[in-house]
């Protein structure tokens, strides 16, 4: 399937704080950006799978999204995933459009938890809230002293990549923080959940973005300008609670990597760029040892020294990630190597050929990852 | 005193729970496959078959990781700060959080602990402490 389908369009709203927007009138604003981008029109659309917004959980959500979009389309639904959710859900519209059950879908995302309810970060996490286990925060601050504990990493491995995708961020116009900080600003920000610092923790976002997918060959009977190509994807699913893993240092997303690296034919030396899920700072390094780009406990050494700043041998989070763009969980992050494989990013990584971007979920439960080129 | 976030005990978690009032800690063992597992479930994960029992562990375990709160996400919390949750692993291969007391600076990874009874409002909980 490598090259078969392209993403013909990509749309989102402003990033940070937008007080009384619904997630459905963020989604409709991204989806509307999208189309406009592939130069279609809404009626050619007959697929809409939508991530299900975390903070304000609703029963058939993928319906009222279409109801406000106007349209009935074939295939319609909503996927309740965390954030590898996004990449999952254009890999099923690249599969269903294989499959000629549709022509052209809309992969959208939004969700409102900075001008809205964003206890589900806080929450106590069952019975376990007895021994004070709150917060989605506590569960990676978990794995991260595990990582701490296994690997003899030092604070500034971690730092490093929040240094990075600050800096990336404070170029980026759209970017909900545009402040870059240096290694003794990230080491003097405060416990949220010892190990975790505040500036190892992402973003909380309202917003919305979206996708428009078709096959190649529908891209170039209608005149798309600039489709970029997906050659691989691959899923991967951890699935169990933290304290019940045998293993906490490495996930299943070696199962998504290996799966997309091998559909694109290509390995970890061939990417220019990544867009790594960065939930918190642990994240994009486990993902580093996961996908292969260095060995397991090498993901600090590898980040230091400006290798994943622009410039660097693998620019990383180039628009600033969820720890400086938007907290909103991974969409930003596909169209970020949209922007970078089409020549037009704010921090445009020169003669950018491969994208890699992953996607995860949970407490790293769920995995994808997605492969562009162009 | 601060409403505290007690577990909601079930059919299901009623004996381990039952069984940390008097004073020790017990796991789920399959009779099939003889699979150790906590949190209390209905099927065993490994084999998936409905025939279990309940076994007294020996309180001992070690540490897996740990977290150190600086700030409570509930009030209950407000007066323990800084505290410890871990993620403890009994000798007899379950895991499970808990609490970790006693001095933090005692923590590394796999710091052999036993287990502690404490009560919060009369309800038994489970922690560990270096053994």
């Amino acid at each position: 399937m490598r090259g078969k389908a392209v993403i013909a369009g990509v749309g989102h709203t402003a990033f940070g704080k937008l007080p009384g927007r619904s997630t459905v009138s963020m989604n409709v604003e991204a989806c509307r950006k999208a189309l406009e981008d592939a130069n279609i029109p809404k009626d050619r659309v007959d697929a809409v799978f939508v991530k299900t917004p975390s903070s304000a959980r609703e029963l058939m959500y993928g319906q009222k999204l279409t109801e406000a979009l106007g349209i009935q389309p074939k295939m319609n639904f909503a996927l309740d995933q965390g954030g590898a959710a996004n990449i999952s859900l254009i890999s099923i519209a690249i599969m269903a459009i294989d499959a000629g059950q549709i022509d052209v879908a809309l992969v959208c995302y939004a969700d409102n938890p900075r001008s809205g309810d964003r206890a589900i970060y806080s929450r106590p996490r069952g019975d376990d809230a007895a021994y004070g286990w709150f917060s989605t925060a506590a569960g990676y601050a978990m794995i991260h002293q595990r990582y701490l504990i296994e690997h003899g990493a030092r604070p500034e491995h971690f730092g490093a990549v929040a240094v990075a995708c600050r800096k990336h961020g404070a170029a980026n116009p759209n970017a909900q923080v545009r402040k870059a900080i240096t290694m003794d600003q990230y080491m003097a920000s405060p416990w949220v959940v010892d190990p975790l610092r505040r500036d190892d923790c992402c973003l909380v976002s309202d917003g919305g973005a979206a996708i428009v997918i078709m096959s190649a060959k529908r891209a170039r009977e209608l005149g798309v300008d600039k489709p970029v190509s997906i050659l691989g994807f691959g899923h991967g699913n951890t699935g169990w609670e933290v304290p019940l893993r045998p293993e906490l240092t490495s996930t299943l997303a070696k199962t998504a990597a290996k799966t997309a690296f091998a559909m694109a034919g290509l390995g970890p030396k061939d990417i220019d760029v990544a867009e790594l899920y960065d939930c918190f700072t642990i994240t994009p390094l486990m993902t580093l040892e996961d996908y292969g780009f260095c060995k397991p406990g090498q993901a600090g050494p590898f980040v230091s020294d400006g290798c994943i700043e622009i410039g660097g041998d693998l620019p990383l989070n180039t628009s600033g990630g969820l720890l400086s763009e938007t907290g909103m969980p991974g969409m930003q992050l596909t169209i970020e190597a949209v922007r970078q494989l089409r020549g037009v990013a704010v921090t445009q990584v020169k003669g950018a050929k491969v994208a890699l971007v992953s996607n995860q979920g949970g407490t790293m439960h769920t995995h994808a990852t997605l492969i562009l080129g162009n | 005193m601060a409403d505290y976030p007690l577990p909601q005990v079930t059919e299901l978690t009623k004996p381990y729970w039952d069984a940390l009032d008097q004073g020790h800690m017990v796991f789920q063992r399959c009779n099939a496959c003889a699979n150790a597992w906590l949190p209390a479930r209905q099927e065993c994960p490994n084999c998936l078959k409905a025939d279990m029992r309940w076994e007294k562990a020996s309180g001992r375990g070690k540490v897996v990781s740990w977290v150190v709160y600086h700030s409570a996400y509930h009030d209950a919390f407000k007066d323990r700060l800084p505290y410890v949750v871990a993620l403890i692993e009994l000798d007899e291969g379950p895991r499970l959080m808990s609490n970790f007391l006693g001095a933090r600076e005692a923590l590394r990874g796999d710091l052999p602990v036993t287990l502690v009874i404490e009560r919060e409002q009369g309800f038994a909980l489970g922690k560990f402490k270096a053994a």
